[in-house]
């Protein structure tokens, strides 16, 4: 029976056809610094009032959150370099609570008002 | 005639990969949902209290006249949040330090960088910091007069940051399990799937805090 590297792991398995193998420190102190300092302009841009009240500033941190969620998921929680199974197994679910999300919101209103499509 | 499962091996499931980290991706996918049902919440009641205090405003009680500053306590949440960050590169480099344990060690850096005990250790660590963080965010509240049952905000609020309290209250157990092990017998590669799932639970944990933090205390 041969090893199976599987997700960077050596276990004794069936199958020879999985093989990943995960970065190392060099990747994640700076995978960890640029999540610090992605969360340094969130909460600075939250003390700007000015910028606070424009139209911008929501859009801008849902950007900035969506890019640290987007890094962890695929350097901290190894989506990048894992199976594209667990992929699916994520993406899919992810999908559907987020449209979900934003359809509530739709439904309620939320959305509809912040575009001023209709009138609070 | 229902056809039996194919047998391919221990563990493993008929694509060649473990069936427990197949279980895992699948329960977070799950979580997702959770998360998502709870965050909207939040967000359609928000706005809509009748009565204060407030998330990010101000508020006077016409009834007493106690004037209340907007409850939201930006500076240590923005702390508790890089702890969180932290404590995810912490279980990054526990998974890594079980996963390389049969590897040489020779320089000093080598030799912490490959420290499985003292990683758990740290990320266990931080994840007790960030709930004490929110102890103490809990506890303000409810001394300044929000609770469960105070409105709407506090209603959605304490339902949505305590489900993730409890999240990570769990995943500091499971850390604090498998620290004992690492410390009874010591973890090595054929270790590393348990390690990698708790690692992936921890992750989550995290970046539902990231939008948590975003969608709750940052935007206004």
């Amino acid at each position: 029976m041969s090893d199976v590297d599987v997700g960077g792991q050596t276990d004794h398995g069936p199958h020879s056809l999985v093989h990943e193998s995960h970065p190392g420190w060099s990747t994640y102190w700076k995978v960890a610094v640029v999540l610090t300092v992605i969360t340094g302009v969130e909460v600075g841009i939250y003390y700007i009032p000015a910028f606070v009240r424009t139209w911008g500033f929501v859009p801008t941190m849902l950007v900035l959150s969506g890019i640290k969620f987007t890094i962890v998921v695929l350097f901290y929680m190894h989506l990048k370099y894992d199976n594209k199974i667990y992929r699916a197994l994520f993406a899919g679910p992810f999908a559907i609570a987020a449209m979900a999300l934003v359809g509530l919101l739709f439904l309620f209103g939320k959305v509809a008002l912040r575009l001023g499509i209709l009138r609070s | 005639m229902t056809a039996a499962p194919v047998e391919v091996g221990h563990g493993y499931t008929t694509t060649g990969l473990p069936n427990r980290k197949i279980a895992i991706w699948a329960f977070i996918g799950s979580e997702c949902m959770l998360f998502a049902s709870l965050i909207s919440t939040y967000l359609i009641y928000k706005g809509r209290s009748m009565v204060g205090p407030f998330p990010h405003e101000g508020w006077v009680d016409a009834a007493t006249g106690h004037r209340y500053k907007p409850i939201l306590n930006i500076p240590v949440t923005s702390f508790s949040t890089f702890v969180l960050l932290m404590s995810s590169l912490a279980m990054v480099l526990a998974l890594a330090a079980v996963e390389n344990a049969e590897v040489p060690k020779r320089t000093l850096g080598d030799r912490i960088l490959g420290d499985s005990r003292l990683w758990l250790f740290v990320t266990a660590l931080l994840g007790m910091t960030f709930l004490g963080c929110q102890a103490y965010e809990f506890t303000s509240f409810v001394h300044e007069g929000v609770t469960i049952k105070t409105n709407l905000f506090g209603s959605s609020f304490f339902t949505l940051t305590g489900f993730h309290g409890a999240h990570v209250t769990a995943g500091v157990l499971w850390l604090l399990t498998l620290l004992s092990i690492d410390l009874k017998r010591g973890l090595g590669p054929k270790d590393a799937l348990n390690v990698d799932i708790a690692a992936l639970y921890w992750h989550f944990v995290d970046v539902v805090w990231i939008a948590i933090f975003t969608l709750v205390y940052l935007i206004q």
